[in-house]
C-alpha cells in the first residue's frame, strides 16, 4: 500500500503491551505458559464499556492500525484511511483496539521472543498458532481492557476470518461483525500459493530449520520470494495492467536478467522492503493459520452449522475483482447466515484493485462502512 | 427499483396482506422504504435484495438488512420456503427473465406479492392508439431510456398465472392511489397481486 499521500487525522499514537500469566491452551495441543500482546487503542472507552471495536489484522500487518508514532512520523497505521476522527470507524465515537497476534513479529510474543525455558529465541520451537488461538488471546486482552462485549469486531481477509471466529467462539461478546474480503476457508489454489511461499522460506540456506537467529541471519531470499508470490495474488490482472502494463524501465529490452519491466522492479522493491522487517518464522505460521482456518470442517462441511452459535449482526463486504477471496466465497458466508436467519447485510463493491481493495480508500466502500457504524453507534447503550 | 417509487396506497395494500411478525424478502427493495414501512406496520423481519450501490447504502442508512445481488441470477443464497412472503415491487417489467423470477419467488417464499404497471390502462392504450409509446406516472420513461422490457396487462398476468399453477390469492388495482373495482384492466394504472402455488 502506498502511504505517502496519507495524512493521519488521528495523529500520534503509542503502542502498549499487556502480559498474561495464565497459560493459553492452543489448538495444536500445546500451550503457551505466559505471553505478551502488543496493542494500541484510539478514542475513549465509555462509562458502560459498550463502544469498543476490535480491529483484527491480516497477514503482514500489526497492532499499528491508525495514527503515526512520535519518533517515526512516516509510519502510518495500516488502516489509517478507515480509522480516526471523522473516518468511517470514528474514534470520536468508538474506542478502537488494534492487537498484534500471537506469533507475530511486531511486539507480541512470537518466534523472535525469548523462550523462558531455554533463554534463547523460540525460533522453530514456537507453536503453530491458529485463528482460534489468536481470538482466544484477543479475548484475554479484552478482559484486560475491561471490555465485556465489543460493539463490533472488524477485519479484512485473514482479519475477517478472526471476526467470524469471534462470532462463533464468543457470541455474547460480539454485537456486530464486519467481515470484509473474507472466505470461510482457503481454496486449494490459495493453499497452493501459501505452500510456494513456505517452500521459498524453508529451502533458503539461511533458514537453518527455523533457528536462523543463532546464525545472525534471516532467510531473506525466501522471504522475498514469498512476498512476491503473495503480492501478485493481492492485485487484479487489470490493476497490474493499469499500474505497470509492459512498461520497460529503460524503454527497451536488454536481453538480461536485471529488472527490465516495471512490474519486476515493483515486486523486487516490495520484497526488499518486506524482508527487511518481517520475520520468516512468523510468516510461515501466519500462512498455516490461513490454511487451517475452516470452521465448517468439524461440522461436516456445513458452514451454517459452524456459524449456528453466532448471534452478532453482520456486515459482509466483498470486492468484484478479488480473485484471491472472490465474492463467491463471501456469498457462502452470507448463505450460511441467511440459513441461520441472522441479521446480515451484504455488499459487493465494484472495485478494480483485487484483494487489496479492502485497504484502499474507495468512496462507495467507505460510505457503506460509515453508514454501518452509524447503525452500530445508534445501538450503543451509553 | 426500475419503476416510479410506489406511493403509500401500495404500501398500505401490501401491509394489509402481510401477517404480523412474518419473514419477508423484498426483491428490488430500492432504498428500503417499503421494508421499513412493513417493519413498522407489521413487525416483519427479513431482508431486502438490491443491485444498485446507492440503494444498498440507503438500506444500511434505513436500518434494513440488504443483500446486494443481481436478481437476474436468481436467488441462489436463499433456501426453499425460507420466507413467508417474497415481494417484487415494480421490478418484474424490467427483468430479462420475468418468468424465472416468479418461480424463484414461490420457491423461496410460501407466497408472493407482486406489483407492476398495467400496460392495459386506458391512458397507455390511448397513447399507443395515437401512435406513440406511453408516458405516464406509472410508466415515466421514454422508449429509448426505459428499463422496462417485459410490460404486461392485468389480463396477460392472470392468464400467465392460470397456465402455471399459480393461484392468485388477492388482487388490488390502483389508479392515482385509489382502488379500482370496475374494469381494472382498462381503468387501473397499477396492479398488486398476492399469489401462491395451487
Amino acid at each position: 500500500m502506498d502511504t505517502t499521500n496519507i495524512t493521519s487525522s488521528l495523529g500520534v499514537v503509542s503502542p502498549q503491551r499487556a502480559g498474561f500469566q495464565e497459560p493459553l491452551p492452543l489448538k495444536c495441543g500445546r500451550a503457551i505458559a505466559n505471553y505478551e500482546l502488543a496493542y494500541e487503542t484510539y478514542g475513549t472507552l465509555n462509562a458502560a464499556h459498550s463502544n469498543a471495536v476490535l480491529v483484527c489484522h491480516a497477514l503482514n500487518a500489526s497492532h499499528h492500525v491508525a495514527g503515526v508514532y512520535a519518533d517515526d512520523p512516516a509510519n502510518v497505521g495500516w488502516w489509517d484511511n478507515m480509522i480516526g476522527p471523522g473516518k468511517p470507524l470514528d474514534t470520536n465515537r468508538f474506542f478502537v483496539v488494534g492487537v498484534n497476534n500471537l506469533g507475530g513479529c511486531h511486539g507480541s510474543t512470537g518466534p523472535l521472543s525469548i523462550n523462558p525455558e531455554t533463554g534463547r529465541p523460540w525460533g522453530a520451537d514456537f507453536p503453530v498458532v491458529t485463528v482460534e488461538d489468536w481470538v482466544d488471546a484477543q479475548a484475554r486482552l479484552a478482559d484486560h481492557l475491561g471490555v465485556r462485549q465489543f460493539a463490533a469486531v472488524m477485519g479484512g481477509s485473514l482479519g475477517a476470518m478472526q471476526c467470524l471466529q469471534w462470532t462463533i467462539a464468543y457470541p455474547q461478546r460480539t454485537r456486530h461483525a464486519l467481515v470484509i474480503a473474507c472466505a470461510p476457508n482457503l481454496s486449494a489454489q490459495n493453499i497452493a500459493f501459501n505452500e510456494v511461499a513456505r517452500q521459498a522460506i524453508l529451502t533458503d540456506p539461511d533458514f537453518y530449520g527455523g533457528n536462523y537467529y543463532a546464525h545472525a541471519v534471516q532467510p531473506r531470499r525466501g522471504l522475498r520470494v514469498a512476498r512476491m508470490v503473495g503480492h501478485i495474488t493481492y492485485l487484479s490482472d487489470d490493476e497490474m495492467a493499469n499500474k505497470f502494463g509492459r512498461t520497460l524501465k529503460a524503454g527497451h529490452v536488454n536481453y538480461s536478467f536485471d529488472t527490465e519491466f516495471e512490474i519486476e522492479s515493483y515486486l523486487r522493491y516490495q520484497a526488499d522492503k518486506f524482508s527487511g522487517y518481517f520475520d520468516a518464522n512468523t510468516y510461515l505460521r501466519i500462512t498455516k493459520a490461513l490454511d487451517y482456518f475452516d470452521p465448517a470442517f468439524s461440522h461436516g462441511g456445513d458452514l451454517a452449522k459452524a456459524l449456528a452459535p453466532a448471534t452478532a449482526e453482520f456486515l459482509v463486504v466483498s470486492f468484484t475483482t478479488d480473485w484471491r477471496f472472490s465474492p463467491e466465497r463471501s456469498r457462502e458466508i452470507v448463505h450460511a447466515l441467511l440459513k441461520n436467519k441472522r441479521d446480515v447485510t451484504y455488499a459487493e463493491i465494484d472495485a478494480p484493485h483485487g484483494h487489496d481493495a479492502f485497504l484502499l480508500d474507495d468512496a462507495r466502500y467507505h460510505r457503506l462502512v460509515a453508514a454501518y457504524f452509524d447503525r452500530i453507534a445508534a445501538g450503543i447503550i451509553a | 427499483m426500475n419503476g416510479i417509487s410506489i406511493d403509500r396506497a401500495d404500501f398500505a395494500a401490501i401491509a394489509h396482506w402481510v401477517k404480523p411478525a412474518t419473514r419477508v424478502l423484498d426483491l428490488g427493495c430500492g432504498d428500503g422504504a417499503l421494508f421499513k414501512y412493513l417493519k413498522r406496520e407489521c413487525h416483519i423481519s427479513g431482508y431486502g435484495v438490491e443491485i444498485d450501490d446507492d440503494n444498498v447504502l440507503a438500506c444500511v442508512q434505513n436500518g434494513i438488512n440488504v443483500v446486494q445481488r443481481n436478481l437476474e441470477r436468481g436467488l441462489r443464497e436463499f433456501d426453499d420456503q425460507s420466507f413467508d412472503y417474497v415481494i417484487l415491487s415494480q421490478t418484474l417489467q424490467a427483468m430479462r427473465n420475468s418468468e424465472r423470477i416468479i418461480h424463484e419467488m414461490l420457491r423461496v417464499g410460501r407466497e408472493g406479492i407482486l406489483t407492476f404497471p398495467n400496460f392495459g390502462y386506458w391512458r397507455n392504450r390511448m397513447q399507443v392508439l395515437g401512435g406513440r409509446m406511453p408516458l405516464s406516472d406509472t410508466l415515466p420513461y421514454q422508449w429509448f431510456d426505459t428499463p422496462n422490457i417485459h410490460l404486461c396487462t392485468i389480463d396477460d398476468f392472470e392468464r400467465f398465472c392460470g397456465e402455471r399453477k399459480i393461484r392468485i390469492i388477492e388482487r388490488k388495482v390502483l389508479t392515482g392511489g385509489s382502488a379500482v373495482n370496475v374494469m381494472p384492466n382498462l381503468l387501473g394504472a397499477l396492479a398488486i397481486y398476492h399469489f401462491g402455488t395451487r
